[in-house]
């Protein structure tokens, strides 16, 4: 190696000192991606270069041979630096390829398609900002017609948000057969992560269970933003009444429940925080402006409804969301 | 925009902090740095957040965190001076029925 690298060296010094061509410089380029490749460290350059020199100008002034010699001394800080430089590469890229599994994994604990279910339609769509995300949705099927669904929000993001996440999934199927409706399913999830997560760690909620026969959507809040009930006859929204205290601040916490009726084509609208408070142009959107996109797509089937929304906020948003996005519709059809 | 933290008065029981500028994601980790020691040290941590312009949830976090640790000791923390944004926040997350808000100074 150290012969060929002598060899080829002294080709470039020669042809250069002889003809001072654009090429030979071209060809130098080349010659140190090489040396890259092959992991020659500066100080070694330095040190081919002086014996180059040494044979090619046998008369070259002691003082110049010398003075290669505190060269190659300053060119040893750089080959580490070098050295530590790809051993930070490879460590990187082993990370990137554990948060892509991870990423993988997060995706197995959401449900892969909305249910589909007699006399309600549902859609859903929930985007990270990054890789990971901290907003959390699921299907419970409670029997007899009713179909549970659960948003929520994870206080923090990225891959501690994606752990506290893993551990509400298994908490909630571990509620085999949910009784007590929604307030029996918060105050059970409540006590889970009060007693399993760091102190400044918090989730808010929306639980709710919708009776197919009835066409009640009864549900209650753990400090979640408000959704809506989207009105089909005069196309307008009611705020959905909320109280309750964010999961995992404090211990024996008990929930309310709520009660809607569902007219046909009448819809419940659940969204995470990051949809109302996405900032497109300098402002948040804010509850009007979401109620106004919501409107204007509520011709569409829900799941492609949800979808084009998204869509929507990305483009205004400048295609730079900077919290998770979950919008969630469930519709009494028509 | 940066954040500040300053004490305002301190008695051997109770500490005031004014706290202004944004607490987010980034400035939320200082905010918690001043504020956990504070919560083993008094019995009252009063929070004045009259100049907070924007808070979000990273921030309400570091708020909850210092709650536990006050209430762990029988302490407890105090909000002065919300913005309307701040209380709408506080209000939907329940928190203000377990900590003590009192208006402004």
């Amino acid at each position: 190696m150290r012969s060929q690298l002598f060899q080829q060296y002294q080709e470039l010094i020669t042809s250069y000192l002889n003809e001072k061509r654009e090429d030979t410089l071209y060809a130098a380029q080349q010659m140190s991606k090489w040396m890259m490749e092959q992991k020659i460290p500066p100080e070694e350059m330095v040190s081919v270069h002086a014996e180059v020199l040494k044979e090619y100008l046998p008369d070259l002034p002691q003082e110049v041979g010398d003075s290669f010699n505190i060269l190659l001394e300053m060119m040893i800080g750089y080959g580490i630096a070098l050295r530590k430089h790809e051993s930070l590469v490879h460590r990187q890229k082993e990370l990137e390829y554990e948060i892509e599994v991870a990423v993988g994994m997060q995706q197995t604990l959401l449900p892969d398609h909305p249910p589909r279910m007699h006399g309600l339609d549902v859609g859903v769509i929930s985007v990270p900002a990054h890789r990971m995300s901290g907003d959390y949705y699921n299907f419970v099927d409670h029997g007899y017609g009713s179909l549970g669904v659960a948003l929520a929000d994870i206080i923090g993001k990225g891959i501690p948000a994606a752990l506290c996440m893993s551990m509400i999934k298994y908490a909630m199927d571990q509620l085999d057969h949910p009784t007590g409706g929604s307030t029996g399913v918060l105050e059970r999830l409540n006590s889970v992560v009060e007693r399993n997560v760091d102190v400044s760690m918090f989730i808010t909620m929306v639980y709710g269970v919708y009776e197919r026969e009835k066409h009640v959507f009864r549900y209650a809040t753990a400090g979640h933003e408000p959704g809506f009930i989207f009105r089909e006859k005069d196309n307008s929204f009611e705020d959905m009444r909320t109280r309750g205290l964010v999961l995992g601040v404090a211990k024996e916490i008990t929930y309310e429940e709520f009660t809607v009726k569902l007219e046909p084509g009448d819809a419940v609208v659940l969204f995470s925080d990051g949809v109302t408070e996405a900032r497109l142009e300098g402002e948040f959107l804010g509850r009007e402006r979401f109620k106004d996109l919501v409107r204007a797509h509520m011709h569409l089937p829900v799941q492609e409804a949800v979808e084009a929304m998204y869509q929507n906020l990305y483009e205004k948003a400048n295609y730079e969301l900077k919290d998770d996005q979950t919008i969630m519709i469930l519709r009494r059809s028509k | 925009m940066n954040l500040t933290i300053q004490e305002k008065t301190q008695s051997d029981t109770a500490i005031t902090m004014v706290v202004s500028g944004e607490v987010d994601a980034y400035t939320a980790p200082q905010l918690r740095e001043k504020l956990m020691p504070l919560t083993k040290q008094k019995q009252e941590v009063f929070l004045d957040l009259t100049t907070v312009e924007y808070m979000d949830s990273t921030g309400l976090g570091v708020l909850i965190g210092a709650y536990k640790s006050l209430r762990a000791q029988g302490g407890r923390l105090v909000l002065i001076g919300m913005s309307a944004r701040l209380s709408r926040l506080l209000k939907i997350t329940g928190l203000t029925e377990i900590i003590d808000i009192e208006d402004g100074a």
